[in-house]
């Protein structure tokens, strides 16, 4: 009897591997395994054909730690983040909330709004450049319309970093606005209903009913859109090419620019590391804190 | 002279050219408990709906506590709701949820904590302020959806079908504690409901509506012992008054339909009886077993006879029945008290 069991017991746990090994072996070929040959490599010095590449430690650090241009990237990317992940979500809530009402021609207007996210980042790049191009560009034309200087908004540094953000923005809104869609979707009529027979404004019911609602969602999103702040880059390619003068540079424009132009592999491995570590700790938080408050249905 | 309490005058509502409701005008005294009765898509939760103020009017009027409320916003009306599904807020805990109207209208925190008190006592939930709605039982739930109501202390309160997600046994205590809160309460209560168990038992008034139409307002005892239609008649009872058609029966060949209660009819001897049926089947209920009939021009014949009985289906049996038992219909559907004149001999 006993020994029946324990075959059982075997041949349910074999059914659990087996289960679980497709998506471990995926994970460890393309995920785990190349972050330690990354964070293994970063602490390696530059291999050329004379010197071939030694243990240094934490050497690559260092030297990123002093190079003024990593510091400019990073002050960058905190502005790229903290632009465009508050104002999309806020604008793909206000989006959700109105389309989610009962307006004339919702569909279409959902269509519009999603519309950017459709479009691959390049050619949503492509067409801003159309858009800021000084002279030419609709901006400018519009501009012009009003008696304003014409402005070359990707080609001087004050204005190149926020021309990316707001293309950015443009992009992701539209798809976080239909998470929000979606999330609104769940939330029932008669909630509204009994709000209404209370007598709470439309302003009371969002803000103490519907935002509280939508937690799980917003959480969801802001991960998201961190992740994405350090992430979305092909834009970059086609509008700055990060500059001018690293102007609106990022990280991980610099990582690539330093491992495939100017073929640094070892310090492009170590700003990699970086990169992961600090995104791992901000959802550390968000899950660790954000969701404590959060009220999951 | 006494003016009613709520008034609906000629209400009617229609979605797209479909009905809604049609026609419909009611006069609710104050303190009263009325149901709301009838089958699925009759309209009967459109009309609370209209009384509310979630749904307005398409025609008619509609008013409260003397007051023109036909356009008023649902908060200007003086009222609370139960919903059906409770519509309680997920994320909040059942003392947020019951002073979420409190703290709308701005009532200071001290009376707050004091009202959230007596309701929650008055329903049984203290103890419970902290838990989500998510970690409460149906009826616990069901009784959060309560409290809100009565905590808003509002002089009408309007019940969507408040007790439909509960399990049979406890609806009937539910009701009994619903029926003493009104009563101690002093509050007008109406109460949407398909079952008509909740209706009789519950209500000082009945409003049983079929397609849109109200089809008979009245006691309880009005709508069993005198209904106004066959719809009536064969909506209200367990089980429901049969019909026989006039002509299947001698002397009231003049009669469209003639109703009969199950409790008014009897088992004869053979040959004795006024009709002879075939029995379909036999439904044991402990005191009494109702037992099926068919007959060719009759429809609902039931006969109830006390304790067990089995008989075998197929078996004829001929039933007896007395005439000031008989309820007459005319041939649209209507009651009629006349007696039909008997056909010269």
């Amino acid at each position: 009897m006993a020994h029946h069991v324990n075959i059982e017991r075997r041949r349910q746990a074999i059914y659990g591997w087996l289960l679980l090994s497709p998506a471990a072996i995926l994970l460890t070929t393309f995920a785990f395994y190349p972050s330690l040959a990354t964070l293994w490599s970063s602490l390696f010095s530059r291999g050329t054909r004379r010197r071939p590449s030694e243990f240094v430690g934490t050497e690559n650090y260092t030297d990123l730690f002093a190079d003024p241009t990593f510091w400019k990237v990073v002050t960058n990317n905190l502005i790229y983040a903290g632009a465009t992940i508050p104002i999309s979500i806020a604008i793909a809530l206000g989006m959700a909330l109105w389309a989610n009402s009962k307006i004339p021609a919702r569909g279409f207007v959902r269509t519009a709004y999603f519309t950017p996210t459709v479009l691959p980042m390049i050619a949503a790049a492509n067409l801003w450049l159309f858009f800021y191009t000084p002279g030419l560009g609709v901006l400018d034309q519009i501009g012009s319309l009003f008696g304003l200087p014409s402005v070359n908004w990707l080609g001087q540094p004050e204005t190149a970093l926020w021309a990316v953000i707001v293309v950015t923005i443009w992009k992701e809104a539209g798809f976080f606005m239909i998470f929000y869609l979606a999330a609104l979707q769940t939330i029932p009529e008669d909630l509204k209903e009994a709000a209404d027979i209370e007598g709470a404004s439309r302003w009371t019911y969002t803000r103490r009913i519907v935002l509280p609602l939508l937690m799980p969602t917003t959480l969801f999103i802001m991960v998201n859109a961190l992740i994405n702040s350090v992430k979305l880059i092909d834009h970059l390619f086609i509008l700055t090419k990060g500059g001018p003068n690293d102007a609106s540079k990022l990280i991980l424009y610099y990582i690539w620019e330093m491992a495939f132009a100017f073929f640094d592999a070892p310090h492009a491995a170590a700003m990699t590391i970086m990169v992961l570590v600090v995104l791992g700790i901000v959802a550390g938080i968000k899950f660790t804190i954000l969701d404590k408050r959060t009220h999951y249905q | 002279m006494t003016t009613p309490f709520v008034h609906v005058e000629n209400v009617a509502k229609r979605w797209n050219g479909q009905l809604g409701v049609e026609n419909v005008s009611l006069s609710i005294p104050r303190g009263s408990f009325v149901a709301l009765l009838g089958p699925s898509g009759c309209g009967k939760s459109t009309t609370l709906r209209l009384l509310s103020g979630l749904e307005l009017p398409d025609e008619g009027r509609i008013s409260i506590d003397g007051r023109d409320v036909t356009t008023a916003a649902p908060s200007d009306r003086n009222l609370s709701m139960v919903f059906q599904s409770y519509a309680l807020f997920p994320h909040l805990n059942v003392a947020e949820n019951v002073v979420f109207g409190l703290k709308v209208r701005r009532v200071a925190a001290a009376e707050r904590r004091e009202k959230l008190r007596r309701a929650l006592e008055i329903t049984g939930l203290l103890g419970y302020e902290n838990r989500k709605p998510g970690e409460l039982s149906g009826g616990q739930r069901q009784r959060v959806a309560l409290a809100r109501a009565i905590v808003a202390n509002q002089p009408l309160c309007l019940m969507d079908e408040p007790l439909s997600n509960l399990d049979a046994k406890l609806r009937a205590s539910v009701r009994k504690d619903i029926k003493k809160l009104q009563v101690d309460l002093g509050i007008t209560v109406v109460y949407v409901t398909h079952d008509q168990t909740e209706a009789m038992s519950m209500a000082d008034m009945v409003v049983l509506m079929k397609d849109g139409h109200i089809q008979q307002i009245g006691a309880p005892e009005d709508l069993y012992y005198r209904p106004a239609n066959t719809f009536v008649a064969e909506f209200v009872g367990s089980p429901p008054m049969a019909l026989i058609e006039g002509a299947a029966l001698p002397g009231f060949e003049g009669v469209s339909l003639i109703g009969l209660r199950a409790e008014n009819v009897h088992v004869t001897g053979p040959g004795q009886g006024r009709l002879r049926c075939q029995v379909s089947e036999c439904e044991f209920l402990g005191s009494e077993t109702f037992i099926g009939l068919t007959h060719p021009s009759a429809t609902g014949l039931t006969v109830s006879m006390p304790g067990l009985k089995t008989i075998p289906a197929g078996q004829s049996l001929d039933i007896g029945f007395a005439d000031e038992h008989l309820h007459f219909f005319d041939a649209s559907g209507r009651r009629t008290e006349t007696r039909p004149p008997r056909p010269a001999e």
